[in-house]
């Protein structure tokens, strides 16, 4: 059974990938709201609200 | 203590491909991310929980571009280092040392008000493109076709809070195909080349705003400008860009923040694990 957690602005279940690591970024499938994983251990996640994209981020 | 250290702050496709080809490799990795991290400024010693050798894989230039100064003064090995990052994510030190270096490169002029800006533009003739000097994704370049876009573009970017807002670099339009060229540059061998297809809807051709990669085999002079441009920042992983005009191809942009998951996509070729090969050369030695 793979993880989930529920979103804080809508309630809904986001799946967590098998394979993911703290720093990903994961997507309420309903809302779009996204988060950032802090840590999964144990068979728990915890997530914080991602940030927004910054004026200096990428290529 | 691990053979590698990976920082970062948003974990993209690229890094968890790196950390993974990385295992297979048979690496010690661990990874770190910059945001929960803080660092002593004045007590320079070695972080024994940090490797020796550190990957800046940051999605936010200035934090990788500090986190790796801090490093450095640690005793650190970064890669891309400082003075690489500080160079390349500075469009206007790029175009200095591209020129000085012999490379050819767009005309481009660096210009420090709005009046004398609008002077070089009118020289340079339209369109031109206006572009920040540190800036990423393509995000608010901006090809001018006549005065009146000159003078709205550059009297709102008169307003803007950020200082280096108002220091115009100013470069004449390439006429190319509708497309560039990305070479991806790893300690000086270039692993992988695409063109980069601009969308319909766009001139710009940063994958990250649609365009679209196609793999390529380049010559052996533009293999030769992309080695010798990633030479002059001295960068050990670079995205180099480059354009094909009626006088051969020009040098334009040198990205150390490289994002690789569109050009694996287009060629097949396992970007990650020639990075991460060329890393554990530097953990043997």
């Amino acid at each position: 059974m793979p993880l989930k957690a529920k979103c804080k602005e809508c309630g809904a279940d986001i799946e967590i990938p098998d394979d993911a690591l703290p720093g990903e970024i994961v997507s309420c499938p309903d809302c779009g709201l996204e988060y950032e994983i802090v840590s999964i251990s144990a068979g728990k996640v915890e997530l914080k609200l991602a940030e927004d994209i910054g004026e200096d981020w990428g290529e | 203590m691990p053979d590698i250290t990976i920082i970062f702050d948003r974990l993209r496709w690229e890094e968890k491909e790196l950390f993974e080809k990385g295992k297979e490799l048979g690496l010690d990795i661990n990874m770190l991310d910059v945001k929960s991290e803080p660092k002593e400024l004045t007590n320079l010693n070695r972080d024994p929980q940090i490797a020796d050798i550190v990957l800046q894989r940051t999605i936010s230039h200035y934090r990788g571009l500090y986190y790796a100064a801090i490093l450095e003064n640690y005793g650190h090995t970064v890669i891309n280092s400082f003075i690489t990052s500080l160079l390349c994510g500075n469009k206007l030190l790029t175009t200095l040392l591209l020129a000085k270096n012999g490379i050819p490169t767009p005309k481009t002029y660096a210009a420090f008000s709005m009046e004398s800006a609008l002077k070089v533009i009118d020289k340079l003739g339209y369109p031109v493109v206006l572009k920040p000097i540190v800036g990423s994704w393509g995000r608010m370049i901006a090809k001018i076709n006549d005065k009146e876009q000159a003078e709205s573009i550059l009297e709102t970017r008169e307003m803007l809070t950020d200082p280096q807002q108002q220091i115009y670099y100013i470069q004449e339009y390439v006429k190319r195909p509708p497309r560039d060229i990305r070479g991806i540059v790893v300690n000086g061998h270039v692993i992988a080349a695409i063109y980069r297809y601009q969308p319909e809807d766009d001139w710009r051709t940063n994958i990250a705003r649609g365009g679209k990669a196609e793999q390529i085999k380049i010559d052996g002079e533009l293999e030769d400008l992309m080695i010798k441009a990633s030479n002059v920042v001295n960068a050990k992983l670079v995205g180099v860009d480059a354009m094909e005009t009626e006088n051969g191809y020009v040098i334009h942009e040198l990205n150390n923040n490289l994002e690789f998951h569109g050009a694996f996509q287009a060629t097949g070729i396992d970007i990650a694990r020639e990075i991460m090969s060329y890393v554990k050369e530097l953990v043997k030695n």
